[in-house]
């Protein structure tokens, strides 16, 4: 695999049908145009404040902290914004670049449908046509948020091939994206597909780890000693660790779910156990056998579930800038309840998993120290889930 | 001259099918191959299965599943590639796959061997030109043309493509995905002259090209016509038939009559 400045070392790259091609290059000029654009910018930053209410809190997570008796816990509060997720943050801005481009239309694939409800949210907000490709498996594991999408004025497309789930969703909204290039803008929902899609969704997303940089040093004077992020494709994680790269003494974590467990085959742990591949247009850990199939990804999670992971973390756990683990569906649980009970948050199962990783690390670490969680979303989603889960685990 | 050269100074129409390697069997691909061979196309596209085509409407995708459900792999193709060769087969062989299995396959050993075994050329549909360069050199190396695509969306990008193309240059009808249809992009003859006019090698045109008049109309403005779905859609629809040894020769020879049908 070559290197370019479009890549992220030999990570990334633009691996899709000739059709496409044009609409990538014609994203990139748009793309860096508006990031040129003060006008942009301000349109952007004004949604953000007060359509989505951002900045969102940096909370004190006293009573964990004290729970836990180590390091001063801080929770960056994305489960605040509008639809509940950091997703709008990213929605927002590549609607507003569809709709400077002229397009009438947006696609977006969605796995539990978190994705699908913030496209559909922003198409209803800026007057445009909204597609959602969803697997046939989601769409019945996930009725309310399709009803939701639904509610918002989006047409949702059941996708009954291959695995029916969020990869085979993402075949398929690529798909129907070369089927309609010339008008609709295909508006990806995590930090992977083709250049310029991952640095896109960084730059969207990176409101985050500005925010939380000015907010810690504001309440702190400094920087975190860690900053915990959860990793399905890694949109949150990249857009949080954004403002820290830079600073070798922020230590960065990604913890990836690791479903049934990293020693069985139900797991999403794709840089824990993956290998370099091409799916959805970059290079970048994947799950597969040996002949280069891709395998289907198992979480608790939806938003984990996903056999792929955005190429900026293929790169970064390589340069080791970056450590990934990977934490299961039982202790995701379990950071789930402990955050309900002494915080009165429920965080998203995604979410969790960065909860669950920062608790580990907790126990390695100071008081003097301070540690930083990315409260991607938040479980109002989850809670069916979550019982039913909770009542297999009792009776066991 | 090569293989793939000599095919384009057969007359016109000059027919190139698709069918998926292992669908339903590897020993009915290698029958059709041959039977193929005698209906006189110009070549032949063997698909190599993957997970997640992203480029293939539901035909293909479902022939690639059925592939994939007998475990067929590049190997596989590579190997099929030698057999047909040592039973004399002289038609040219495109390995026509998605980049992934090649990338695990290792690319060097598959340049290496499919050289080896007999192909003619390589099809990536995920890998356009901007990402092909480290691949080029070895389609050098072993002397197998790696095959570009151009589409009606392709616009500036067409010369640079045009003027590298090797062995022969794949022209998408329409936007989308494979599949069979009865229109075609808006403005496709000029789409087609511009091509021509760009492209060092012969030209090729596929997606959605299911009907001899299609085949008639497009071979006045192409040198070959690519056919994918349509045919792959007669092999489903026999799929019990061609695995059953006592129906094989009849469904068999209900294919070939298509492909004959798509010649006239």
């Amino acid at each position: 695999m070559g290197t370019s400045s479009r890549r992220f070392g030999v990570y990334g790259g633009q691996f899709v049908g000739e059709t496409l091609m044009n609409a990538l290059v014609e994203l990139e000029s748009e793309f860096a145009k508006a990031q040129n654009s003060p006008s942009f910018a301000e349109e952007l930053h004004q949604l953000y404040r007060e359509y989505s209410g951002r900045p969102t809190p940096l909370t004190y997570a006293k009573r964990l902290t004290e729970y836990l008796g180590g390091p001063k816990i801080y929770l960056k509060r994305e489960d605040l914004n509008h639809t509940g997720a950091h997703k709008i943050n990213n929605a927002l801005g590549q609607a507003l670049l569809a709709k400077r481009m002229g397009k009438s239309k947006l696609i977006a694939e969605t796995g539990a449908g978190q994705h699908g409800v913030a496209t559909a949210t922003v198409a209803a907000l800026l007057d445009m046509e909204c597609e959602v490709y969803m697997g046939a498996e989601d769409v019945k594991r996930q009725e309310l948020n399709v009803f939701r999408m639904e509610l918002l004025g989006a047409k949702v497309i059941s996708v009954h091939s291959g695995t029916k789930t969020l990869k085979d969703a993402t075949n398929e909204a690529l798909r129907q994206w070369a089927a309609q290039v010339e008008h609709a803008f295909y508006l990806i929902g995590s930090a992977l597909g083709p250049y310029p899609y991952p640095q896109m969704v960084k730059y969207f997303q990176r409101v985050i780890g500005d925010e939380t940089k000015e907010q810690i040093l504001e309440k702190e004077g400094r920087l975190p000693d860690d900053v915990v992020a959860c990793i399905g494709g890694g949109s949150n994680a990249i857009g949080m660790f954004a403002a820290f790269l830079d600073h070798p003494e922020v230590r960065l974590h990604g913890m990836e779910a690791a479903g049934a467990g990293v020693d069985t085959k139900e797991h999403a742990a794709t840089l824990t156990l993956g290998r370099p591949g091409v799916l959805h247009g970059s290079y970048t850990y994947l799950l597969q056998d040996e002949y280069g199939q891709i395998l289907p990804a198992h979480s608790i999670s939806a938003g984990l579930d996903y056999p792929g992971v955005g190429p900026e973390h293929s790169f970064l756990k390589d340069t080791g800038r970056v450590r990934y683990a990977a934490i299961t569906d039982r202790e995701a649980l379990e950071a789930v309840s402990l955050l309900c009970r002494y915080e009165g948050i429920l965080p998203a199962l995604e979410s969790a998993h960065a909860v669950s990783g920062a608790l580990k690390l907790a126990k390695e670490r100071s008081k003097d120290e301070i540690l930083v969680i990315c409260l991607s979303g938040r479980g109002d989603k989850d809670v069916e889930s979550i019982r039913k889960h909770m009542g297999k685990e009792k009776q066991k | 001259m090569s293989r793939l050269a000599l095919a384009f100074e057969q007359p016109a129409p000059r027919l190139i099918p698709f069918i998926m390697t292992g669908d339903p069997s590897i020993e009915v691909t290698e029958e059709l191959i041959i039977e193929m061979e005698q209906a006189g196309v110009a070549a032949i596209e063997l698909g190599v299965p993957f997970s997640d085509p992203s480029a293939d409407g539901p035909v293909i995708q479902a022939a690639g599943e059925r592939a994939l459900s007998q475990q067929v792999t590049c190997h596989d193709v590579l190997q099929l590639g030698r057999r047909v060769r040592e039973r004399g087969c002289q038609t040219p062989l495109i390995l026509f796959s998605y980049l992934n299995p090649l990338l695990q396959y290792g690319m060097e050993k598959l340049f290496q061997e499919a050289s080896e075994a007999g192909f003619d050329g390589v099809i990536i549909p995920d890998l356009p030109f901007e990402e092909s360069s480290p691949f080029r050199s070895l389609s050098s190396r072993y002397q197998l043309p790696l095959i570009s695509f151009v589409a009606p969306t392709s616009r500036k990008r067409m010369q640079k493509i045009g003027e590298e193309a090797e062995g022969f240059l794949y022209c998408i009808s329409s936007l989308g995905t494979t599949g069979t249809r009865q229109e075609f992009a808006d403005r496709i003859e000029p789409f087609l002259q511009e091509v021509k006019r760009y492209s060092r090698v012969p030209t090729a045109i596929g997606f959605g090209i299911s009907e001899p008049k299609h085949v008639r109309y497009f071979s006045e403005w192409v040198d070959a016509v690519i056919v994918g779905s349509a045919l792959v859609q007669k092999i489903a629809e026999r799929k019990e038939r061609l695995i059953q040894k006592n129906s094989r020769q009849q469904a068999l020879g209900e294919i070939i009559a298509f492909v004959k049908e798509l010649r006239k």
